[in-house]
């Protein structure tokens, strides 16, 4: 009897585990899986301009709301997307956190070398997920930068060489010009990203020629790269 | 007696106060005041636009300096945009809150939005007309234009409903840009006057491809021969070129109709081929010509210094800077048809406030705009014209004009021929009726062939089935089905009769039992 106790008993601890096992599988959230009729990051990039796109990603950021538009920064694992004026109620906008997934439909366009869906709905998802800023200084000045188009990614050790507010004054756009080993780089602080109140804003208009700083950005595309900045901190 | 006098009173008070429930409050409207009140200091604000050009906000900084130096009573708060859209939006956030600015630049179409709240914008009629602070007034510290000195088409554009409701600044028009080096090299030589037939006949040719599929013109795989920023100004301009219509001052949409058919489907034949796309779909027009990437951009006067290889203000890197020889032209015109451009330019309004000497102090700063030395200033910055005649028949502006292509800076031959085509075109400009909706109706004009561009790009099914769909889409979004697209709180109008009526009886009733709690009060004293 105590023999077929023992047995039970082993039974029983091998089954748990095996449960405890197969649970934690279940459980575990795979930011990069698609579910069915939404495309995996490669298949959105090879799609053709014009193309309709249907994809899942996470909300980076957000320019502000106006007119029922909002333009979004999103990203998932694989790569990263532009939502440019995505249709969006000023309720579901103010959902829209970082991290936040969503199901987006659109078209596929290019504004100014800027790849970006335009025209788009999106409905909310399960799950979250942010982005580390990839570091692309080793890639300033190569044509390999195009591939992390719109990416969170971080810019390190830059000179500032110019700072511009694009009226002469704060208010709107400020750009920014950084340098890397000699060779001149154009930033931008986008307003509706990050406007004359946020703390980007502020330090970016206290910097002084020959700063040196760390960046974070969105890698935004205007007739070459001209960054979104995001973050920035004196370099470390 | 004296209680029956109490009791009229006292409805006639209770009724006042009724009425004076319903509907916002409303700004009285605007008298000029007969004096000045320099004893009071002003601090008006002024919401102006450029073209991202700092030397316009060079222009406006002195303007104010100079002005505050003349009043030293008054102060001049800038706040600049760089669009005309924003603008707008801001106003009508800031009409609500009657936080509007004191003097703003903007487009009569925005304009007849913002009369939607009553006594919102003042009308200038009156003040053109004072003989002390109105144009050439005898008060005035500064050397202005006065009425006769205005160019009259520039001012009749600021008339709605009869009253002139702002102040034209400056003036500019539509040109297109060409590379006449492509053009040649195509085999075509540029017409005198360029027509839609040629520029579709040159751009399909310019969109043919080698083996590799670059473009054989420029060796690249990018080219978009014909890009038009405005694509409201297209549709319009087409219209008007045909005499076909578009509105009525009545505001009566006419858009919808035939010739509006046809343009569209000329535009969709020529996407297909790859002639043709807009500055919303795929970029600034002078970033694709001075690439070597478009052959006819056609894009504002106001734009002309960002044209061409050699223009002083650039949005491309060097590299990709291609070498041409620029023609300025008129944009494309119908053959047989009176040539036909568009006005268009910032004007100037003056918001109504409850002090009626912060309004002078406002009119006073706009008048003082269109002095000579504001008006040259902003002209030379951009393909403008100045919208005074005193201004363009000054000496300085004449020696301007004469210097045209001296250097790349302030006589770049591009912007002085710019301008040199709305000044020889004046009379051929036009602007399109202005009413409440009809920014909505600009707006539907362009959204009309950008949603023609796109489905033939996404391979959409572009037919008269079609046509019909999208012209019920966008009489829905621009509600252009409603008599008037009204932004903002409305105002409720005056109180109908049967509610004076019942309010009325709800007053008289009210004094009956005030008046019937009285005499017994009194009579309880008398006891």
């Amino acid at each position: 009897m105590k023999k077929w106790i023992a047995l039970f008993l082993a039974l029983t601890v091998v089954l748990s585990f095996a449960a405890c096992a197969s649970n934690t599988d279940d459980n575990k959230f795979d930011p990069a899986a698609k579910s069915e009729g939404t495309m995996t990051y490669a298949q959105y990039d090879a799609a053709a301009l014009d193309s309709q796109v249907v994809v899942e990603c996470y909300v980076q950021a957000t320019q502000s709301w106006w007119d029922n538009k909002i333009t979004v920064y999103a990203q998932d694992p694989d790569g990263a997307y532009f939502l440019y004026e995505m249709a969006c109620s000023e309720a579901d906008a103010a959902k829209l956190t970082p991290g936040t997934k969503i199901k987006v439909t659109g078209y596929k366009g290019a504004w100014e070398g800027e790849v970006e869906i335009m025209e788009a709905t999106f409905e909310f998802m399960e799950g979250t997920w942010t982005a580390t800023a990839m570091d692309a200084t080793a890639l300033l000045g190569k044509e390999e930068l195009i591939n992390h188009q719109n990416k969170l990614v971080s810019f390190k050790g830059m000179t500032v060489e110019a700072i511009e507010y694009k009226n002469g004054e704060p208010g709107d756009d400020i750009y920014v010009t950084l340098s890397k080993d000699g060779a001149s780089y154009s930033f931008c602080v986008e307003r509706y990203l990050t406007g004359p109140d946020s703390d980007v804003y502020k330090a970016v208009g206290e910097l002084k020629a020959g700063d040196v700083v760390d960046v974070e950005c969105f890698l935004y595309w205007y007739q070459g790269p001209n960054p979104h900045i995001y973050k920035i901190a004196a370099a470390k | 007696m004296k209680r029956c006098v109490s009791a009229v009173l006292l409805i006639s008070m209770l009724c006042l106060l009724f009425t004076g429930c319903h509907g916002a409050a409303v700004q009285e409207s605007f008298t000029v005041p007969e004096n000045f009140d320099t004893s009071r200091n002003y601090e008006i604000t002024f919401w102006a636009k450029n073209d991202t050009n700092m030397n316009q906000v060079a222009v406006y900084k002195q303007a104010i300096a100079d002005f505050e130096a003349l009043y030293p009573n008054i102060t001049v708060k800038l706040s600049l945009y760089t669009d005309y859209g924003k603008i707008y939006n801001d106003v009508i956030t800031n009409i609500s809150t009657n936080t509007t600015p004191n003097v703003c630049i903007t487009y009569p179409d925005h304009i007849a939005t913002y009369l939607s709240g009553r006594n919102t914008v003042v009308p200038l009629d009156d003040l053109f007309a004072d003989t002390r602070y109105g144009l050439g007034g005898s008060e005035l510290r500064f050397d202005g234009p006065n009425r006769e000195e205005m160019v009259p088409q520039f001012l009749s554009e600021c008339v709605i409903d009869g009253s002139h409701y702002a102040i034209p600044f400056m003036r500019s028009t539509e040109a297109c840009y060409v590379n006449k080096t492509y053009v040649e090299a195509l085999g075509y030589e540029l017409p005198e006057t360029l027509t839609w037939d040629f520029i579709w006949e040159v751009s399909d040719a310019a969109a043919a491809k080698d083996a590799d599929g670059n473009f054989k013109i420029n060796g690249q795989k990018v080219m978009l021969p014909f890009i038009y920023k405005s694509t409201d100004n297209m549709m319009i301009t087409s219209l008007a070129q045909q005499g076909a219509g578009y509105s009525n001052d009545q505001g009566q949409i006419q858009i919808f109709n035939e010739t509006t058919k046809m343009l569209l489907h000329t535009v969709a034949d020529h996407v297909k081929t790859g002639a043709f796309s807009t500055f919303k779909i795929s970029g600034y027009p002078a970033n694709f010509l001075n690439a070597g990437q478009c052959i006819f951009a056609i894009d504002s006067t106001a734009g002309a210094t960002w044209m061409g290889p050699e223009a002083p203000l650039l949005d491309i890197s060097e590299d990709k800077l291609v070498d041409f020889e620029i023609e300025v032209m008129t944009v494309p015109q119908y053959p047989g048809q009176q040539t036909k451009m568009i006005s268009q330019g910032p004007s100037i309004c003056v918001f109504n406030k409850a002090d009626s000497q912060e309004v002078l102090a406002s009119w006073l700063f706009a008048q003082y705009m269109l002095t000579n030395p504001v008006q040259l200033g902003y002209a030379k910055t951009e393909g403008y014209v100045p919208v005074t005649q005193k201004a363009q028949q000054s000496p300085e502006y004449q020696d301007y004009l004469s210097r045209c292509g001296e250097d790349n800076d302030e006589h770049y031959r591009v912007k002085l021929e710019a301008s040199q085509l709305l000044l020889d075109n004046i009379d051929n400009t036009f602007v399109t009726p202005v009413f409440n909706g009809s920014a909505s109706l600009r707006d539907a004009a362009g959204q009309l062939i950008e949603n023609v561009t796109k489905s033939v790009r996404r391979n959409q099914t572009v037919d008269d089935a079609y046509m019909e769909e999208l012209f019920d889409q966008v009489t829905s979004l621009y509600r252009l089905d409603q008599p008037t697209v009204a932004a903002g709180k409305q105002e409720l109008g005056p109180l109908p009769q049967t509610a004076i009526l019942l309010l009325s009886a709800l007053g008289i009733s009210w004094a009956l039992i005030l008046g019937y709690a009285a005499v017994t009060g009194i009579k309880k004293k008398k006891r």
